[in-house]
């Protein structure tokens, strides 16, 4: 191949041109806008240089919504083009390049960032901390992961983007049968992204074992953070393995190693059994923190302490160790023999041993109490059932002879979207629904809020239900199309209905952002969900330094005990706060990182040299800067908690 | 919530009539392992039924009956911190639906990775099934011929198909004969299968690999015996041989019709079998004689 | 900050505590990274494909001497380390800076096998097994690197800054590193050299 023949779009299409200049423009008017409203300073002081745990959540969650609507677009694609027989709308290899573009967008740079998000914003408060152990690294591990996912989304304007579907199964992926660079995009921009979760997965694992407020034992840590924690350590664990395969497989395709090749003694199946390995708990640590947040939702709206405190968290560890010992279930077909299958089968079922327990203890939670149906509630609510199926079809394909036929079709596709998308998708907005009057000091629409939810889960099974049929009927997944003999027109049909359905109701969710930031009272107090941990004992919208006076802690529940029961939270006077400084170095580094990814990914030899020596010397500039922060002194401090409720309550 | 569950009911009520025109594939078996897999998986979703209908009602008394709108303005709910009996009834009962599930599992699994029952004491009918983008390629080798996308078998006789592929992971599917296997570049895989009654059925390739992967379905036809007999003669006297050129331009990507050859590639190109550890035969189609050669002429027990 | 005297200098400081924490969850990480390396290399170690098998190429001498050389410098980091807990400057420094000269005396025998390797017809290209193994190899080789220049800064700050607690803790951490890359480098040598060449 001639060498910039490597960065033409290999398959051309009127709908990519138009995104091209839809891009370009765009970004034109985002630098216009803000060089005429004199932005850059504001941009570059208060966010691109922030180390504020708080902000950086904020920004995590932009970045996720952007990549929902970027993988949503995606899914609308498949489902128009698979709505009827031998449609023309996607030709094979474009309709290839959506669905894998679609599973690692959702996967990797929307239900990550959105965990992330939730976890930086919360955990830090729910623990009574002023930020987390490694502040700057927190903004590094952010500008990492949205520069791979920005070098991900370039790939179908620059080079093609990647074909071989989100596990990129080698020889699939390898160079002798996807010849584009688009499965280097995958390679580097997860690793990218990889890399920035990895620091993030140490930066809480650290926060929340040394950084709980006094008093606030392991057992008495609120749920969501026991699931932040939890999460953390599989990401510590698992991510590590994601890397080398990665590695492995940049190396094939660049530097013509034959680990996973066809001759030369390469393994093809190696790479489905690595990249498993991480991939299962993977799954598990998009759904652990959602657990958590319906802990967290459900317990506040049924006005009651959660049922089985102890059990929910025996389950969450019990669910982290098991997750690492079911990968061979993703390809039961491989031929490892009947021994191995059922060894696994087992293991994959006894998962939802702990997982019903969960759901049972949530049923149990709302039982006696007072369910007030909020929008964060309707979400957790239906969650339960749609997961349960979710969760029951996940014991049928756990079944080994019965995912003989269950695999790789539309079944299988049914299956995860009735895990995930209950799971992480209504966990995020749940949790943005609930959190957000501590973000940004004012709440959404309750009216459009539910709208919206019911758009999106009715659409939701409108789309996904008929994937079972479907699938028990012989519909592989990743077909761009269909004969109209097949009979799978009118089922697929129906999945597209749902899908504009589902795509209605996210479009709800943005107009609710739109209508909530013009009409809604800003003035709802601290704590408008009435709710019980101590996030909502800090003031709104939180301050710098969160807590002015570091919160003590007797009980899981401490700000309701605070708030019922009167039980002292804050003790001892206001002091001086140390506050870490801002900096840029993260997000130079990280568009470092961006030229280094992009470079590798065309072989560019020179300028992977060259970047990779910036990286190292933006390492070696953290070493020698002297940085020992700054103080924010007493009166200042005093001077912005003078409204605070928490304060004047405890003065009264 | 009402709203909501009428709806719920009425979408499935619609695919319970959509789907309710035919049996779907899968549950519509037409050999004995794929009858196994039918019985297993309506044993599984019977069972997951009673899992589903006691979330659910829970979950319909609990939201209905303590919504805030339905209770005093002053009721406090109580602090409980758990139940050390209805703990362990939560914790129970699944377990013992899991165990149930997994004997089945194990039974069934050990019963489909095996010579179907009641053909235990037949000798089985060869196949190599292998894949190249986007086709799939049979060699009978004992009949001594080989087609492109369509495989004719007998019925009432067991079938082992030997898989492989000469490109990326593909799975070889007859949905109403039995479940699916991969077969990859690297090692043979194993697939026991029998049809019990004739007729036409759809098989493909399940695991997605690449560009032609939605068209890479291949026709399988089932008879009884002597026709299947007839049309082997047919075959070997008037289909041309498979030559090695003729072959080397059949695994060229792209897509092909049915074609019938006599004579099978295993002669020139042996499949990866044997623990070689990667010193396998190159594309080329090398002439290296290795012991699974012999074993593909004449040797016809099962494999392993 | 506030400083802990009860305690080594450099868990002194609160911070100085999280970081040697997160070091730890850090090295948890890294263990996950050469077992995942390993248990590819054990999955590929007999697929040599057209090339040599590790028997044919493995050379007792140079890993022997690398080995030596590894194992005496985590020795040397230990006296260093040591040496800061008294609090004498000059004498770590002197170790860290024999550290780190027996580290760049490994990476440059190193470097001689894989020219070795490469020239015996075990490049990275050959085989499923000669690219795992000089993967795994090379990665081993990498961290030693950055070591090198990492313990290199920290050299240079301690002489500039002293012994504070900020250099304390930064030179221990390097001391946790340093140990580490030995550990792998005893696993590196016990299953790829020894058991290869058995």
């Amino acid at each position: 191949m001639d060498y910039f023949d490597r960065f033409a779009i290999p398959h051309p299409s009127p709908a990519i041109y138009a995104s091209m200049v839809a891009i370009g423009l765009t970004v034109i008017a985002i630098l216009i806008g803000l060089t005429y409203f004199k932005k850059w300073s504001y941009l570059w002081r208060e966010w691109l240089t922030t180390v504020d745990h708080k902000r950086i959540g904020i920004m995590y969650i932009i970045a996720a919504l952007l990549m929902l609507f970027r993988g949503g677009v995606d899914a609308l694609m498949m489902r128009a083009q698979t709505a009827v027989p031998d449609n023309k709308l996607l030709d094979a290899q474009h309709y290839n390049e959506v669905f894998t573009t679609h599973g690692v967008v959702m996967i990797i740079f929307m239900a990550m960032p959105f965990i992330y998000a939730l976890m930086n914003f919360v955990v830090p408060l729910q623990i009574g901390a002023r930020d987390v152990a490694f502040p700057r690294l927190n903004a590094l591990s952010f500008w990492l992961f949205f520069m791979g996912a920005m070098l991900f989304n370039i790939s179908f304007v620059i080079g093609g983007s990647p074909d071989a579907g989100w596990t990129s199964y080698f020889p699939l992926a390898g160079n002798d049968f996807s010849q584009s660079v688009g499965t280097n995009y995958y390679l580097m921009s997860i690793q990218i992204a990889g890399i920035g979760t990895l620091i993030s997965g140490i930066n809480f694992v650290t926060t929340i074992f040394k950084m709980r407020a006094p008093g606030m034992k392991l057992m008495k840590m609120p749920m969501f953070t026991w699931t932040a924690l939890i999460t953390n350590a599989i990401v510590v664990f698992a991510f590590p393995v994601l890397t080398v395969t990665l590695l492995l497989g940049t190396m094939d395709r660049l530097f013509g190693t034959h680990i996973f090749s066809m001759t030369n003694g390469g393994m093809d199946m190696l790479w489905a059994n690595l990249f498993w390995v991480w991939g299962h708990p993977e799954v598990y640590i998009l759904i652990l923190p959602a657990f958590g947040i319906y802990s967290e939702i459900i317990s506040t709206f049924s006005r009651r302490n959660l049922y089985g405190y102890t059990s929910m968290v025996a389950s969450i560890v019990i669910i982290s160790f098991f997750s690492f010992l079911v990968w061979t279930h993703h390809f039961y077909t491989m031929g490892q023999g009947p021994l191995t299958n059922s060894i696994f089968s087992i293991t994959t079922m006894a998962i939802a041993i702990p997982t019903g327990i969960k759901i049972f203890n949530w049923l149990l939670t709302m039982r006696k109490g007072k369910i007030e149906f909020t929008v964060p509630m309707l979400y957790s609510v239906g969650f339960i059932p749609i997961f349960t199926i979710g969760g029951v079809t996940g014991v049928m394909l756990g079944m080994a002879s019965a995912d003989y036929q269950y695999h790789n079709t539309m079944f299988l596709v049914a299956h995860f979207h009735y895990t995930i998308i209950p799971g992480v998708v209504f966990a995020m907005l749940a949790g943005l629904t609930y959190w957000w009057p501590k973000m940004f000091g004012f709440m959404l629409n309750e009216r459009i809020g539910k709208w919206a939810f019911w758009f999106i889960a009715i659409g939701f099974n409108v789309t996904f239900f008929p994937m079972f049929f479907t699938g028990l009927d012989g519909q592989a997944r990743r077909m761009y199309t269909y004969s109209e003999a097949s009979g799978y027109g009118p089922l697929n049909m129906l999945s597209f209905v749902g899908a504009v359905g589902l795509a209605i109701g996210f479009a709800l969710i943005v107009y609710n952002v739109y209508y909530s930031t013009r009409h809604s009272s800003r003035n709802i107090g601290s704590d408008p969900w009435d709710a019980r941990t101590l996030e909502w004992a800090t003031q709104t919208p939180v301050q710098s330094y969160n807590f002015a006076r570091t919160p003590h802690v007797d009980s899981i529940e401490a700000f309701w005990d605070y708030k019922k029961k009167g039980q002292p939270l804050f003790k001892g006077s206001i002091e001086k706060i140390h506050m870490p400084n801002n900096s840029g170095v993260p997000f130079i580094m990280s568009c470092i990182f961006f030229v280094w990814g992009f470079s590798f990914i065309f072989s560019m030899w020179i300028p992977a040299i060259i970047t990779t020596i910036a990286i190292f010397a933006c390492m070696a500039h953290r070493s020698f800067e002297k940085d020992d922060g700054y103080y924010i002194p007493v009166e200042e401090i005093e001077a912005t908690e003078k409204d605070s409720e928490v304060l004047a309550d405890e003065n009264r | 919530m009402k709203r909501k569950l009428t709806l719920l009911s009425l979408v499935i009520g619609i695919l319970a009539v959509l789907a309710g025109c035919e049996p779907v594939m899968v549950l519509d078996p037409k050999g004995p392992q794929a009858e196994t897999i039918s019985n297993v998986i309506w044993i599984s979703i019977a069972t997951m039924a009673i899992v589903v209908i006691a979330v659910f009602a829970l979950l319909v008394y609990v939201i209905v009956k303590y919504r805030a709108s339905k209770q005093d303005e002053d009721y406090e709910p109580p602090h409980i911190e758990g139940n050390p009996i209805v703990e362990s009834i939560i914790v129970g009962i699944p377990i013992i639906i899991i165990i149930f599930l997994s004997i089945v599992t194990v039974r069934s699994t050990y019963e489909v990775e095996a010579t179907p029952k009641g053909y235990e004491d037949q000798k089985p009918l060869v196949v190599y099934a292998s894949s190249s983008d986007w086709k799939w390629h049979f060699s009978y080798p004992e009949e001594n011929i080989e087609t492109v996308n369509y495989l004719y078998i007998p019925t009432d006789r067991a079938l082992e198909f030997r898989l492989y592929s000469y490109g990326p992971i593909t799975s070889f599917w007859i949905p109403q004969l039995g479940g699916q296997k991969y077969a990859m570049s690297d090692m043979i895989t194993t697939l026991h299968l029998a049809a019990d009654v004739p007729g036409e059925y759809m098989g493909r390739n399940a695991n997605f690999s690449g560009k032609g992967f939605a068209e890479n379905i291949f026709h399988v036809e089932a008879m009884p015996a002597d026709e299947f007999d007839k049309w082997v003669e047919e075959v070997r006297a008037t289909a041309e041989p498979l030559t090695e050129d003729k072959f080397a331009e059949l695994l060229e990507p792209g897509h092909l019709g049915q074609m019938t050859f006599s004579g099978t590639h295993l002669e020139f190109l042996p499949p990866p079998e044997g623990h070689n550890h990667g010193t396998k035969h190159s594309h080329e189609g090398e002439h290296d004689t290795d012991d699974a050669h012999g074993d593909v002429d004449t040797d016809h027990s099962a494999h392993k | 900050m506030k400083t802990d005297n009860s305690l080594p200098l450099e868990y002194g400081t609160e911070q100085n505590k999280l970081n040697i924490l997160g070091f730890w969850i850090f090295l948890g990480a890294e263990v996950m990274l050469f077992a995942t390396l390993f248990a590819t290399y054990f999955t590929l170690e007999h697929r040599t494909g057209s090339g040599p098998a590790g028997a044919e190429i493995f050379e007792i001498t140079p890993v022997l001497i690398e080995t030596i050389l590894l194992l005496t410098s985590s020795f040397t980091i230990g006296l260093g380390v040591h040496a800061m807990r008294l609090g004498r400057k000059n004498a770590m420094m002197t170790f860290f800076a024999v550290t780190l000269l027996l580290g760049l005396a490994f990476l440059g025998v190193e470097i001689y096998e894989f020219t070795h390797y490469v020239h015996v017809g075990a490049g990275l290209q050959v085989s499923a097994f000669t690219g795992i193994l000089l993967t795994t190899l090379g990665t081993h080789g990498a961290h030693v690197t950055v070591g090198l220049f990492w313990g290199l800064f920290i050299i240079m700050q301690v002489k500039k800054r002293g012994l504070t607690p900020e250099t304390a803790n930064k030179s221990f951490i390097f001391s946790l590193y340093w140990h580490f890359l030995d550990v792998v480098w005893i696993f590196i040598f016990s299953f790829i050299y020894l058991k290869g060449m058995m």
